[in-house]
């Protein structure tokens, strides 16, 4: 009990894990609103577009790239998608098939640049974030879309009851994709031999080569899955704002790359896990929550989230720098 | 019984530069055969040749199983159980060993992982050369030994028939060298041929039956293990005789420099105590991992001891600050040149001024740029450094005229002490001998020089007295003139 | 480093005379496609006068992300650096009384100056401890702090705008001297002592090797820790300048002005030849990088063309230079 326990303090999901419940317990007994359907319901459904983006983002920082165009790859998407299906009408399966192909095939853009040219995945993707977001204001003018296809706005509403509080529940669009992008996500990487490349490729990108990894399609697949999740992401968005806004998404790749790290993946590759993700999203979103329920003015929730994510980087380097020194050899 | 591996006539060229020319080399089944030379001698584009990553020019013929090939795609040299194991293993530290061993298991498309095969093919590489290593630890958490031994079993997982290995023995303490080597022996009896690429040779000549020379990219000749020794292997490899007398002077009147008194640190030393005199050469030699690289950072700062206190020139050094202890006349060159050494990326004239970069600044705290070029010119002169331009990066020079830069840097400080762990390693035995000189002309002016070693002719040769580190202990002093290297040898392994 | 010995040279040295070489090749091909295209206007004073209006502000807050890449780190706290400089000058102001006039005045502006630095050298003071000392990796502890330093922002000024400054600070965003936009000066004020810090002292040098290698570094007996303090003072002093003169083109303070620019500001370093992972790149082919972005953005707007358009035509040129940059080195 002793040795699982000193084993898991060398975890950094253990360490999320102990927040994480005692912020829980700290909310549940601070205030009556917190431990609801209603506010667990709203979490997830305003949470899902971050956290949908997050199970596609530790892929890519476990290969030991790193993207940040995915915000500008849902903006297209989500724009193109709905509009295409406003003028010529769509169904769910359409829909999600154009929004998914249109991803997968601008992650498959970055793919070549960084695994055909070599350009290192920061510089490609700060470069086509510029240009796949310049490109499609451009074209659009910008203009917003309000009106959506009928069957999107309503969107999905699984196993409807109505609440205690006389309030119809329902498991709707953001709930189902966020679930199924990381179950998807830890499938891939722990259950698929593709997976098991990623991280291999992720820890030493060199042995990857020489043991003749096909590391080009390795990247084409981690930047199209990117792609791909981007373009899920983008139309669970759109649904919750029943709106497309094209200005609205580009900004927000800072906020799904903080949640990833604070989850304990490294930017240097290979590490990271899907279950850590997870956490460090919840952690993120318990937190903004908790900070309005409490009444804390939306304006200093910022100021207080930069204060956890400072603290908990911290934290974790700090425990790094004493398990490392704790690690001299006894003789 | 044909040979396993028949090259002949293997010449390979890139652009103006010949790196092999009309070599030749058959590799039998169950043969252990040693492949030597210099850097850039061509031993690793012949062992690029064989795993298929290069193609030799046309004319050659490599014949693999009694089939001819003009040249080898990695593929078909992996099918036919070429493996070669690099000196970084290229193992995945952040996958368990498990899957490290079954790496080639992944390979196929989006299948699902099948954990139960992973570990059979893990358990049954590892039972077959006796190693028993958790299969769910992570490769980052073993030591270079177990590490080397997952790469092995890598290679017998994929049905290694002609295992190539790369400096295997470089960072291993003696116990593990006798390990591995009982490991090769019960892979020869398996009828697996093995090819070590090594410069340290005596290690391995025990297990071989036959070693080839390269120099220049010609092979010297392929001659019987039992035939060759290591000075023997000197002059094949060089071209060139080396002899060095024994150092017989007493300087145990001149001045202390270095004064070391119950030095202990946790793990790594006890308890070690001793002097550098002004001009002396003071050798230590010991195992890997027996507190001699240790001992050698704390005195240079970087790190602090529980107990004990080292003085230089009388006065006590702030322990844990390795810009007091260069502050105070202490000069550190590393055994890691690579990584701790050199800012190989750099221009040589910025690694050459690192070490006073605040010295040479002039007035508003500027650098002026003649001054900082003459301190470079100076230095480059004085240790006879082959430069074309300092402005090139360090990377571009020999490793021997890297590690005069190295030299150079600290010597633009006028040290008191200069500590040199592991001078020569991976320099040539021709740029050795330059080294040496250099060590010997320093110590001649009066500097003091702590000489690490683990090679003990080194320490014999090139030092005043010798010290024994053994497991974080000081034994000796030796007069090298009164010790022989049979003595040295059983004191280091004692 | 020391052009005195050679012209030639290898590997990343020749490639970036390379990069200065290919930035004027590109700028001289940029003014005269666009000279063609718009003619005489293109040219004018006016046009010029506008440039150089708009090119202080990306240009040091640029200055200030490159120390930190020079030394192998980053810093995403600038623009949050920029924007609460801004605001604490403007709170200093409101809080004098509205009669203070004449050298007072100006005394009292001096002040207000003063504490905007003070602000971002506490922040930077930050930065670098965690960074240097405790060792948190650059992105993630700037990640925390730019949150952190927004969010202080947003809560102090409830996300509002404060506008209306005295004549003298508008003076250094809008006024000329001798004909030139005053906050030309200030960019050259900032880049000349920039270039010959980084040249030319002990602490400069140090830089680069720390950006290579940094171990290797602190075993020359460098003070590595101590240098890194100071990249990211400096870094933030830098950005604290960009701020004001942000502040002073728009006569206003926001907690979020000029967001957009972060990347942008990588975008340009690299252009420039920076190496987005340390230890090379000069002030020079910063400043080529940043002209010829602004001749494109300046251009484009004479065309009439969206500055969205000119986003996505920067993206392309970022990879595209980067590309043959890498082709040219590996010959």
């Amino acid at each position: 009990m002793h040795e699982l326990l000193a084993r898991l303090r060398r975890r950094h999901e253990f360490w999320l894990v102990v927040v994480i419940v005692a912020l829980i317990v700290f909310l549940s007994l601070a205030t009556p609103a917190f431990l609801t359907l209603r506010n667990l319901a709203d979490l997830l459904t305003a949470n899902a577009f971050i956290g949908i983006l997050c199970a596609g983002l530790i892929v890519v920082l476990v290969s030991g790239g790193i993207d940040i165009s995915f915000t500008a790859i849902a903006t297209v998407t989500q724009y193109v998608a709905l509009s295409v299906a406003n003028a010529y009408g769509a169904n769910w399966l359409t829909l999600f098939l154009m929004a998914g192909v249109l991803g997968i095939a601008l992650g498959l853009i970055n793919a070549y640049f960084i695994g055909k040219l070599r350009i290192h995945s920061i510089i490609v993707s700060i470069a086509t974030l510029n240009i796949f977001y310049g490109l499609l204001i451009f074209f659009t003018g910008g203009d917003y879309i309000y009106t959506l296809p009928n069957f999107f706005a309503v969107g999905v509403n699984w196993f409807e009851f109505e609440g205690a509080d006389r309030i119809p529940y329902a498991i709707n669009l953001q709930m189902l994709l966020l679930v199924l992008s990381f179950v998807l996500t830890w499938a891939i990487l722990n259950r698929t031999n593709v997976g098991r490349q990623i991280y291999a490729m992720g820890g030493n990108p060199d042995a990857a080569r020489r043991l003749g990894f096909p590391v080009f399609r390795l990247h084409c697949f981690v930047y199209g899955y990117m792609g791909f999740i981007a373009g899920v992401a983008s139309l669970a968005q759109a649904q919750f704002a029943q709106s497309v806004a094209p200005t609205i998404l580009v900004g927000k790749e800072l906020d799904v790359l903080a949640a990833v790290v604070l989850g304990g993946a490294r930017l240097l590759g290979g590490v990271g896990t899907v279950f850590g993700t997870l956490l460090g999203v919840t952690l993120l979103a318990l937190l903004q929550n908790g900070l309005v329920l409490l009444g804390v003015s939306s304006f200093w929730s910022q100021f207080v989230t930069g204060i956890v994510i400072l603290a908990a980087v911290t934290a974790t380097a700090l425990e790094a720098r004493r398990q490392h020194q704790a690690r001299r050899p006894r003789r | 019984m044909p040979a396993f591996l028949d090259l002949q006539a293997i010449s390979k060229r890139f652009g103006g530069v010949v790196a092999l020319d009309d070599v030749a080399m058959t590799l039998e089944a169950g043969e252990v055969h040693c492949l030597v030379g210099e850097n850039g001698s061509g031993k690793s584009t012949l062992i690029k040749v064989i795993s298929g990553v290069e193609a030799p020019e046309p004319g050659g013929s490599i014949v693999l199983d009694g089939q001819v090939h003009a040249r080898l795609t990695p593929r078909e040299s992996t099918a036919a159980g070429i493996q070669v194991i690099y000196q970084d293993l290229s193992l995945f530290p952040n996958l368990s060993v498990a899957e490290n061993i079954a790496v080639g298991r992944h390979l196929g498309h989006l299948k699902l992982v099948d954990w139960a095969a992973v570990r059979r093919t893990a358990d049954a590489a590892m039972d077959r050369i006796g190693v028993h290593l958790q299969p769910d630890a992570l490769v980052q958490d073993l030591t270079i030994a177990n590490r080397q031994l997952v790469a092995i079993c890598r290679a017998l997982a994929a049905d290694a028939r002609l295992l190539i290995m790369d400096e295997p023995t470089a960072s291993l303490t003696r116990g593990e060298v006798e390990r591995l080597l009982d490991l090769v022996r019960e892979l020869k009896s398996r009828g697996i041929c093995i090819v070590f690429v090594s410069h340290r040779l005596h290690e391995v000549l025990d297990v071989a039956e036959r070693v080839t020379v390269l120099r220049d990219g010609r092979r010297v000749g392929t001659f019987p293990a039992a035939e060759i020794d290591d000075d023997r292997l000197a002059v094949l490899m060089t071209g060139k005789q080396f002899a060095y007398g024994l150092k017989d002077v007493d300087l145990a009147a001149r001045p202390v420099v270095l004064d070391v008194a119950g030095l202990g640190r946790d793990g790594e030393y006890e308890d070690v105590s001793f002097q550098v005199h002004e001009g002396e050469i003071l050798g230590i030699t010991g195992l890997l991992g027996s507190g001699r690289t240790e001992l050698a950072l704390t005195i240079f700062g970087m790190t602090e001891a529980e107990v004990g206190e080292v003085r230089v020139d009388g006065k006590a050094l702030v322990p844990g600050s390795n810009q007091a202890a260069i502050e105070a006349g202490v000069a550190y060159v590393s055994e890691d040149r690579l990584a701790l050494g050199l800012v190989l990326e750099q221009p040589i004239v910025d690694n050459a001024v690192a070490t006073i970069l605040r010295e040479l600044a002039g007035r508003l705290g500027l650098i002026p740029p003649a001054r900082r070029q003459a301190t470079v010119d100076h230095w480059i002169e004085q240790l006879a450094i082959k430069v074309s331009s300092t402005a090139n990066a360090v990377k571009t020079l020999s490793g021997g005229n890297q590690q005069r830069i190295v030299l150079a840097k600290w010597m633009a400080r006028q040290p008191r002490l200069l500590i040199l762990d592991s001078p020569t390693v991976g320099v040539d035995v021709s740029a050795k001998d330059g080294i040496y000189a250099i060590i010997a002309r320093l110590a001649a002016e009066g500097l003091a020089i702590l000489l690490i070693s683990d090679e003990i002719p080194e320490v014999r040769y090139h030092a005043h007295r010798i010290l024994i580190m053994r497991n974080g202990q000081l034994v000796g002093p030796y007069d090298p003139t009164t010790s022989s290297e049979a003595e040295l040898m059983a004191a280091v392994n004692a | 480093m020391s052009s005195a010995t050679s012209q030639e040279g290898h590997g990343w040295q020749r490639l970036a005379l390379s990069t200065n070489g290919l930035l004027v090749v590109l700028l001289m091909a940029a003014t005269a496609v666009f000279a063609l295209l718009i003619g005489e206007r293109f040219l004018s004073a006016a046009t010029l006068r506008s440039m150089a209006f708009q090119l202080p502000e990306l240009g040091i807050l640029s200055l200030a992300m490159m120390v930190t890449l020079l030394k192998g780190g980053l810093n995403l706290s600038i623009i949050a650096t920029a924007n609460l400089t801004a605001l604490t000058i403007a709170y200093v102001l409101q809080a004098t009384m509205p009669g203070a006039e004449g050298f007072a005045w100006i005394a009292w502006q001096v002040v207000a100056i003063a504490c905007g630095l003070l602000v971002a050298l506490a922040i930077g003071l930050v930065n670098g401890t965690v960074i240097a000392y405790l060792g948190v990796s650059p992105i993630l502890a700037t990640l925390g702090t730019m949150t952190l330093v927004e969010g202080l922002s947003i809560g102090l000024t409830r996300g509002g705008v404060i506008s209306g400054f005295p004549d003298t600070i508008v003076y250094i965003g809008n006024g000329t001297l001798l004909g030139v936009p005053f906050g030309i000066f200030v960019f050259l004020a900032c880049a000349i002592p920039l270039a010959v810090w980084l040249r030319h002292t002990p602490s400069g040098n140090a830089i680069y090797l720390i950006g290579s290698n940094e171990r290797a570094a602190r075993f020359s007996g460098i003070d590595t820790r101590a240098v890194m303090l100071k990249v990211y003072v400096l870094s933030a002093l830098l950005a604290a300048v960009a701020g004001i003169v942000m502040m002073a083109r728009f006569n206003s303070a926001n907690a979020s002005y000029g967001e957009s620019y972060l990347l942008v500001t990588i975008l340009a370093c690299v252009l420039g030849g920076v190496d987005p992972f340390g230890g090379f790149g000069r002030v020079a082919g910063l400043v080529l990088a940043l002209v010829l972005l602004q001749v494109i953005s300046s251009a484009f707007n004479l065309l009439g063309l969206s500055q969205f358009l000119t986003l996505a035509i920067w993206g392309g040129i970022l990879i595209g230079a980067t590309a043959l940059m890498l082709r040219l080195g590996r010959r």
